[in-house]
């Protein structure tokens, strides 16, 4: 590679300021099974590890022979020197207490049963991204862990990590809001009348998109929360505060494809915008080919030599694997390269594919050898 | 298209990273074969088809981009929620001005979001509302509607908007939208298909979401098993390969045959390569297994190792074609 930035990975997971990696990317390139391996190194580097993982499909369990992974941290057994937990976000029981925490009990339970509650805290865009950030929040206030390792929610969109807590923040503390849930409360004051009038079309067209009892759900539920907490926009921000720390480190996660080589472009533009502390890119499932000094025409000249003279079929499978394995290769190399040249202050690691999938701790720990070794020489 | 002689709508979904986009794309290149009209639609905003067929982001409107063999065309659309509910409140209201008042002020970003389910309530009712042009037999009708849809894991309560509006509204306008929505995608009109890798967790995903739809009885259409690698060696090759038994002497042989130089590094190379081949093959049937026990029809699409370009789209659509997809 044309840069010399390397991403050294046990010099980030044994920085005792360290106390939060984020593993980030798009959907399908491995980001659970990294922030695993992750989590599994620091802990035999000798740190006290939490792994949180949001992924619905319970992988991260299986490859640690975890049987529960239930909104609460388990202790992973059979580690040696520091110590390892694992989670699996549960967004409605986050949600759930963090109501249940601030309010009185006859409180909590009027709105636990509103209809618009439970909507928004079992389906809604952004709430799972908004309750990870405040699991993160909860488990960084407890002394007990040194390092929390988040693996982020298969969003559309990598950012929806940063942005979606926020923005649900606003929205529920947002004037529009109050004024449509309150319009007797609302519609004269702070705004014009033409505004108000709008105001009254929108109410209109949404009861009759809805049904009117959607508004008075959410009504309801408005009144409820002002009268105990609020301030989802500051709950929001300090969680986003805590990401900005320098304590924290973010690991962007790619595979060597277009797509999500883009996606990584985006987040890597964004944390920098932000200055948001950013470790390096790793670039999983990369394929491997062991150095023959062959150009891939060679190899493949090679085969149809042997193909068209009718000799050694055997053979000239194996060159056209090569050949095959030659091309993908340098495909892959192009399309890191090109990140690099955009972004050539970004470490990058490329971890190669591996043959079987990951199925136990010995598994993750070959993941942790290789995520720590320069082992693909570009 | 034989194999669901009834289906207008090909809904396509799939875990993340398993190409779902491409396979929508080639399909809908497919199904156009032989002077069919097809429309490939979008609606989760990230202008995928622009970026396959390489060309400027697409707006709310319906545009062809691409031919397929035999004189057929490919259309395209990216649906855009906000531009979904201005023209659902135009068609049953006659409230365009109105609506585009109401976004200006962010008030359509506010009802979507207070309720998720008119999201895809709205996304779901444009894609049959392009379905039923075909039986109005309107002039701007498709032969095939090729939707891109979210992900394995949200595909089924996506598709269900019955399920999801009637916590919402259990009468009025948008529950008889719905009910017509579900009309047709719960019929043999639809055809919804998976796309997955030949990996354990995205065939378990796979297996997850098959499950669910026809729980909620939904019409699962075909399972596509997406950048495959064809194996280079048999059966007991990969046996011999895997433990290390393939004949070296021959093989050096051979490739000494070849023009090329014997070196221990090349032939090193070569077996273990063919190890890993053959372990990786081994994993992929022994996963394939898994998805014929459902005996769903399932497609098999090679990895391209040049990667996917327009080329290489009309290239797998000319397999979908040769495994009887579309072309009559």
């Amino acid at each position: 590679m044309s840069n010399n930035v390397i991403l050294d990975i046990d010099a980030i997971l044994t920085n005792p300021e360290k106390h939060i990696i984020v593993c980030t990317g798009s959907g399908g390139v491995g980001k659970t099974t990294t922030a695993a391996a992750l989590g599994l190194r620091a802990a035999e580097l000798g740190r006290n590890v939490c792994v949180l993982t949001i992924d619905p499909a319970r992988r991260l369990a299986q490859a640690m022979g975890l049987t529960e992974l239930d909104n609460t941290p388990r202790s992973v057994p059979g580690i040696t020197n520091g110590s390892l937990s694992a989670m699996m976000l549960d967004m409605k029981r986050t949600f759930d207490e963090v109501v249940e925490s601030h309010s009185d009990p006859e409180r909590a339970e009027q709105i636990l049963s509103n209809p618009f509650y439970q909507a928004l805290s079992s389906s809604f865009a952004g709430t799972q991204e908004y309750m990870a950030m405040e699991k993160l929040g909860q488990l960084r206030a407890q002394s007990q862990w040194d390092l929390i390792i988040v693996d982020t929610p298969p969003s559309r969109n990598a950012l929806d990590f940063l942005d979606a807590p926020a923005r649900l923040g606003s929205f529920l503390d947002g004037r529009l809001i109050r004024i449509i849930t309150a319009p007797a409360r609302g519609a004269g004051r702070g705004i014009g009348r033409i505004a108000a009038l709008s105001f009254g079309i929108f109410t209109n067209v949404l009861s009759k998109l809805l049904g009117a009892q959607v508004l008075a759900d959410v009504g309801n539920f408005v009144a409820d929360i002002d009268t105990t907490f609020g301030g989802f926009r500051e709950r929001a921000d300090a969680t986003y505060a805590l990401l900005k720390d320098s304590g924290t480190e973010f690991i962007v996660v790619a595979a060597p494809e277009r797509d999500a080589l883009r996606e990584a472009a985006y987040f890597v533009e964004r944390l920098n915008q932000d200055s948001m502390p950013l470790g390096g890119l790793i670039l999983n499932r990369v394929q491997e080919v062991p150095e023959t000094g062959l150009t891939q025409d060679q190899v493949l000249a090679a085969a149809q030599k042997l193909t068209a003279e009718g000799r050694g079929p055997l053979s000239a499978a194996l060159l056209e694997l090569h050949a095959q394995r030659m091309e993908i290769k340098e495909r892959q190399k192009h399309l890191a390269m090109r990140f690099t040249a955009a972004h050539p202050n970004v470490a990058v690691q490329p971890i190669p594919a591996m043959a079987q999938d990951v199925h136990d701790l010995d598994g993750l720990r070959e993941i942790g050898t290789a995520l720590a070794n320069q082992s693909i020489n570009w | 298209m034989q194999i669901w002689p009834n289906a207008t709508l090909h809904v396509v979904t799939g875990k993340g990273g398993t190409g779902k986009t491409t396979i929508a794309a080639a399909l809908a290149i497919a199904l156009a074969k032989n002077g069919h009209r097809t429309i490939l639609m979008e609606v989760e905003g990230r202008q995928g088809i622009a970026q396959l067929f390489d060309t400027p982001p697409l707006p709310y409107e319906e545009r062809k981009i691409a031919v397929a063999p035999g004189g057929g065309e490919v259309w395209a659309l990216a649906v855009d929620t906000e531009d979904a509910l201005l023209d659902y409140l135009e068609m049953f209201y006659k409230l365009r001005r109105a609506g585009s008042a109401l976004s200006k002020m962010g008030a359509v970003d506010f009802a979507t979001t207070i309720a998720p389910g008119l999201r895809d309530v709205l996304l779901t009712g444009k894609a049959c509302e392009v379905v039923k042009r075909k039986e109005k037999k309107l002039d701007n009708a498709y032969d095939y509607v090729i939707l891109d849809a979210p992900p394995t894991g949200r595909i089924t309560r996506f598709l269900n908007v019955n399920g999801e509006v009637s916590g919402l509204a259990k009468v009025g306008p948008i529950k008889s939208h719905a009910d017509s929505v579900m009309s047709v995608i719960a019929s043999e009109q639809t055809a919804i298909h998976l796309v997955t890798l030949l990996e354990e967790m995205p065939v378990q995903e796979t297996l997850d979401g098959v499950a669910e739809l026809e729980a909620s009885g939904l019409p699962v259409g075909a399972i596509f098993v997406n950048m495959t690698r064809p194996p280079q060696l048999d059966a007991s090759q990969r046996v011999m390969a895997i433990a290390g038994q393939l004949p070296r002497s021959e093989i050096e042989r051979e490739i000494s045959q070849s023009g090329l130089t014997a070196s221990n590094q090349l032939i090193d190379a070569l077996l273990m390569e063919a190890s890993d081949h053959a372990e990786r093959v081994n994993l992929e049937i022994s996963e394939l297994e898994r998805l014929e026990e459902r005996g769903l029809p399932i497609f098999t699409l090679p990895l391209l190792p040049s990667g996917i370009d327009l080329g290489g789209l009309y290239e797998l659509s000319a397999i979908m074609s040769a495994s009887g997809i579309g072309g009559e």
